[in-house]
């Protein structure tokens, strides 16, 4: 009886410590959500904030049909611009993320070894993901620079290219641009994740392999892997999320680039610099539902747990 | 056979460091470069001038946006710390109903996207009426703090032996006089990382900087570094943006290889564990 009465008093004082933090988190991040949606419903402008009248759908999709019999679509889900930047960052996600999770995964296998050096080997690569995004931006814009960059001269060098590069003004080449950069940035980061997976796999196992003369490709593909891909896979989400609202090297590295634009860039640019808040406002809540259902799906097929419950 | 595959090896993991380490030190060299002498590709450091360093400053507003960086960092993460304390102390060791849907929302929040609170941010900060200063940015920056901060101590917490607690539960000690007496004092390490971690995150963000504030003295650093640029591309002040950029990275390069340890452990605390 002493024991039930004593558990309600840690649930009421667990209650009690939880206020101010979920308070904080609905006061910052529950409630500019929930009104960012709602003036993606409205014709709100940045002038007339408190003004904004109910538009329905309008921000997404409206039409109209002119008395000549043609009908007018209008909205985000009819703007190229934004379709433009839905490609772009999908686009830029999969391949950034996928690069990143191989490189990364090597970079952790080598970690892993035993050799001379290995402390300074992993405090070299904390450094680029210590190195604030922007200022990462701004370094790589310098090294890719088409007439004084460093990184035209090493190819050029090599042989690899016969003329300069524009890197982040091309068309062709600016996606590329910040796809080095943020893998360059953030291998770092899922190499750690994957080499605390793998530090976690027992040595005997490779032990047990080596007696028997396992291939070491074989290791690799039927242990290796398979054991770290919990890690693995909790790393890809991380990354996964961060590169679908990639906002800062985006627009330092590559400004106004349509090739580059991506829709938490387009969204802004909507909502701040063209006074089209509403506007704005619609395509930052498509890419929060985008994200939301991509965490939704994951969740659901990988069977992820994220909850941190012990099993 | 053998000395080869150690010699691949090994040039592996040279190649490795240097592409890490080779931007920044790219950037040092560049940073003591001025005139022609920026122009011309040398893998090598080949001129040291100090002349960059003192532009930076003679720009006017650059310590002032350091000073602001420092200030919103520092008050942000202590705000963080002190909501999560109490609150990842509830989620680690207490059992409740919604528990585990608790600290997926948490997580969630510090997942998603910050466009998609922007304009709601945006009127409140305006509302408030601090818009412009840097509450503005302590205010925002908390959206991803907290949500870090909890998550982390609260996985540092479960991993705490349950008999500390047990032992000071029978001595009579309250929830409160639990977490002060208790765990306050085997929590300083975790703190001080989470604290860092959360800190060079509130160091870097760009998108809540560019937005609410609109002045150079309200500026923190990585918008003026962004914002530091000629009227056409022929014009960019190379050699002071990487001064600027050395400036502003060093003291974070060096906080990081200190703790190495500790981020580590912080940083995979959140994903691995559990």
């Amino acid at each position: 009886m002493q024991q039930a009465e004593l558990q309600a008093q840690r649930i009421r004082a667990a209650m009690w410590f939880l206020l101010p933090m979920i308070a904080a988190l609905a006061f910052v991040a529950a409630y500019p959500l929930l009104r960012s949606i709602y003036f993606s419903f409205t014709d709100t402008t940045l002038t007339s904030l408190y003004t904004g009248q109910w538009v329905g759908f309008d921000n997404y999709l409206n039409w109209r049909t002119l008395p000549s019999g043609r009908t007018i679509y209008r909205g985000t889900l009819v703007d190229p611009a934004w379709w433009n930047a839905v490609w772009n960052t999908v686009r830029f996600a999969f391949v950034s993320v996928s690069i990143e999770a191989i490189l990364g995964l090597m970079v952790a296998l080598v970690l892993n070894a035993n050799f001379h050096g290995r402390g300074l080997v992993r405090a070299a690569i904390l450094i680029p993901w210590a190195i604030p995004t922007i200022v990462s931006a701004k370094m790589w814009a310098w090294m890719l620079n088409d007439q004084f960059g460093i990184v035209n001269d090493m190819l050029f060098n090599i042989g690899l290219i016969s003329e300069k590069i524009a890197w982040t003004a091309n068309v062709d080449t600016a996606m590329w641009a910040v796809l080095m950069v943020d893998i360059w940035k953030t291998t770092p980061f899922m190499a750690l994740l994957c080499l605390a997976g793998l530090q976690m796999i027992p040595r005997d196992v490779y032990e047990a392999s080596k007696i028997d003369g396992v291939h070491p490709i074989k290791v690799f593909f039927k242990i290796t892997l398979p054991l770290v891909k919990p890690a693995l896979m909790v790393a890809i989400i991380f990354r996964m999320l961060d590169a679908l609202r990639i906002f800062d090297l985006v627009y330092v590295l590559t400004p106004n680039s349509a090739a580059t634009k991506t829709m938490s860039v387009i969204s802004r640019e909507n909502l701040i610099e063209f006074d089209k808040f509403a506007y704005g406002s619609a395509q930052s809540t498509l890419l929060f539902l985008m994200i939301a259902l991509f965490v939704t799906l994951y969740i659901w097929l990988g069977k992820v747990d994220l909850s941190g419950d012990k099993q | 056979m053998k000395a080869l595959k150690s010699a691949a090896f090994y040039l592996l993991v040279a190649f490795i460091v240097f592409i890490a380490v080779f931007p920044f030190y790219y950037a040092i060299i560049t940073s003591f470069k001025t005139g022609t002498a920026l122009f011309q590709i040398d893998y090598w450091p080949t001129t040291f001038s100090l002349d960059n360093y003192r532009d930076v400053f003679n720009q006017g507003g650059f310590f002032r946006n350091i000073l602001n960086s420092v200030l919103i960092a520092s008050v942000t993460v202590c705000l963080s710390l002190l909501l999560a304390v109490t609150a990842s102390y509830a989620l680690a060791r207490v059992r409740f109903r919604g528990r585990g849907l608790l600290l997926m929302t948490i997580l969630a929040v510090s997942m998603f996207p910050q466009i998609a609170v922007l304009s709601g941010l945006f009127e409140m900060v305006r509302f408030i009426g601090i818009y412009n200063t840097p509450w503005a940015l302590i205010l925002s920056y908390t959206i991803f703090t907290l949500p870090f901060t909890v998550w982390v101590l609260t996985t540092f917490m479960r991993d705490l032996p349950i008999e500390i607690e047990e032992a000071a539960i029978i001595d009579g000690a309250t929830p409160w006089q639990i977490i002060t007496k208790v765990f306050m004092p085997l929590m300083w390490p975790a703190l001080v990382t989470t604290g860092l971690l959360a800190f060079i995150g509130a160091w870097n963000e760009f998108l809540f900087a560019l937005t609410f504030t609109s002045s150079t003295e309200t500026r923190t650093v990585p918008v003026a570094i962004g914002m530091l640029s000629g009227a056409s591309q022929y014009e960019t002040p190379w050699g002071i943006i990487m001064a600027a950029s050395v400036l502003v990275t060093v003291p974070i390069v060096i906080l990081v290889l200190v703790f190495q340890r500790k981020i580590v452990a912080g940083l995979t605390a959140g994903g691995v564990k559990g």
